[in-house]
């Protein structure tokens, strides 16, 4: 049966004093009773931290004999549309998500926090600046530390992120580089290259999931792949442009599904392109999560939008569909939207306007 | 590992020359400013759609850059170069440099943005372009304008604020 999707919106955030560029959960929390917790960066020079209260009284569930922890292991098992109804029955309808403000990561950065990403074990997070420099953070006790500070970069830096075994970090910016650098015992970071090749602007790098591949997107309009030879010796072994089916302008960014054996990539051409790779799927799908595979856009038509595999296309050719457009989800630009771990359904989008929203994915009967 | 004392060039290409890119500039008579009669329904209320008008009010005396004529006397902007469509909340600029080469026409760009920002309500989209044909690396200059976070970080540097506040200087005079 095929789903179709809603968003509902459970909570407006302020506190920002600029622009919110960007947003980032934490990977290790929204699980195992811990609450889902995530970070966001702004022009104003911060970053926010920000968690979810896990809910007490306000569970308005019909099946009474079950409690909330119970239930959670009830929902991991189901499969298709009884988990769903399931669901109905005691999902929270009072359109408060109680989401609180845990820290703010303050007078470290001097410019623009552009991007963070949060190391795969949620012990740390990396933070890229304007000021061209990216923090690296640690959350002791109640509040977060910067315990290191990466320079290099010759001006802005715009995307941080962490490969799967959270070994590498990699950076980009303005000044057309790519940087990947070691984690080392100890919070140490040292640069393993300096990655040479896009002609303008690298907008944002990403590791594939599963693989240490890295990818950059750029102002140049490419798309890069890069890897490394066995001897730390890294250089671009792809380069997707114009040439072969490629953007004609700007790529912002670019995701994953979970499996890895698709990217999507959006750009100032006012496209998303798919791609795929001849990979084997690194991972089986683990249970029914018929969530996966939507793709969510943030645009600057302030509108959020979903698309999903359609099934009409021909088994040669996969194509995709709108199934959803959220129009004014914010006031202004939608910077950026990303899903929250694990099963928690949850989306969060940052804005021009300098809010967050947190919004629940809903199947629609 | 690499020192991060780099040059400190700008997130917009602005090249400095020492003299001046065109040293006479043709300039023009500014247009009679018209007076708005006042509606005959007077409602307090009710707010009045943006027009090409109000949007060539906040722009027409910006100052260029190099010269002491604002951007209406270099005929620069004018007022049919404005579109702008108010219930979709967008508009755009177009705007031609007095010299097919000028180096100026990114700050020029820039205080045209900077001053939309300050002016138009946060609803609006802004695009600005170079007139079509008039500039030797247009499509270029036109990128670097649209890219809003080549913008953000640009007016993070305070040279280029400062020279872009002292164009849009003039233009506080009248009441916007």
């Amino acid at each position: 049966m095929e789903l179709d999707w809603e968003l509902r919106e459970l909570q407006t955030l302020e506190g920002h004093k600029d622009r919110v560029w960007s947003v980032a959960w934490n990977p290790a929390t929204g699980v195992a009773g811990i609450p889902p917790m995530f970070a966001s960066c702004s022009g104003d020079k911060t970053v926010r931290v920000w968690e979810q209260t896990p809910s007490s009284s306000s569970w308005d569930c019909k099946v009474g004999f079950l409690t909330s922890a119970t239930a959670f292991m009830m929902f991991r098992f189901l499969r298709g549309e009884m988990w769903l109804s399931l669901h109905a029955l005691w999902c929270v309808d009072d359109g408060n998500c109680c989401v609180h403000l845990r820290a703010v990561l303050d007078e470290t950065h001097t410019r623009t926090v552009r991007s963070c990403a949060w190391s795969p074990s949620g012990k740390l997070l990396a933070t890229a600046s304007f000021d061209a420099t990216t923090g690296i953070w640690e959350n002791v006790g109640d509040d977060f530390e910067c315990v290191s500070t990466l320079e290099g970069h010759e001006n802005e830096v715009k995307s941080v992120s962490w490969n799967a075994s959270g070994s590498l970090l990699a950076t980009c910016g303005r000044d057309k580089s790519v940087w990947i650098w070691e984690v080392l015992p100890g919070k140490e970071f040292e640069c393993a290259s300096v990655l040479q090749g896009h002609t303008q602007d690298v907008k944002m790098v990403m590791w594939h999931p599963t693989m240490d591949i890295l990818f950059s997107c750029s102002y140049d309009n490419s798309v890069k792949v890069w890897a490394e030879d066995g001897d730390d010796d890294w250089h671009c072994v792809q380069t997707l442009n114009e040439a072969n089916n490629g953007h004609s302008s700007t790529v912002w960014a670019l995701s994953f599904n979970g499996s890895g054996d698709k990217m999507v990539t959006c750009s100032d051409d006012l496209t998303m392109k798919i791609w795929g790779t001849d990979l084997k799927k690194m991972m089986s799908e683990d249970g029914y999560a018929p969530w996966k595979g939507l793709i969510v856009t943030g645009a600057a038509d302030d509108a959020i939008r979903l698309f999903v595999e359609s099934k009409d296309g021909s088994v040669d050719e996969p194509s995709y569909k709108m199934i959803l457009r959220k129009e004014k989800a914010h006031d202004m630009d939608v910077n950026s939207v990303q899903w929250g771990p694990g099963e928690t359904r949850l989306l969060a989008s940052a804005s021009d306007d300098g809010t967050i929203k947190i919004w629940e994915l809903q199947p629609v009967a | 590992m690499r020192e991060g004392k780099g040059k400190q060039a700008l997130a917009l290409s602005i090249k400095m020359v020492s003299g001046l890119i065109n040293a006479n500039p043709v300039v023009y008579e500014k247009k009679e400013r018209r007076v708005r009669s006042a509606p005959a329904n007077v409602d307090e209320y009710a707010v009045e759609p943006i027009d090409q008008l109000e949007i060539f009010d906040h722009l027409r005396d910006i100052k260029d850059p190099e010269h002491p004529y604002s951007l209406e006397e270099l005929k620069v902007i004018s007022e049919d170069a404005i579109e702008v469509d108010d219930s979709n909340s967008y508009v755009r600029i177009t705007f031609t440099p007095t010299v097919e080469h000028c180096s100026m026409a990114t700050i020029i760009g820039l205080c045209l943005r900077v001053k939309l920002m300050r002016s138009l309500p946060s609803r609006y989209k802004v695009d600005i372009r170079i007139a079509p044909g008039s500039h030797a690396t247009e499509a270029a200059v036109n990128k670097q304008l649209n890219d809003k976070e080549r913008v953000a970080a640009a007016l993070e540097n305070p040279n280029l604020v400062e020279m872009v506040d002292e164009c849009l200087a003039p233009t506080y005079g009248f009441s916007n």
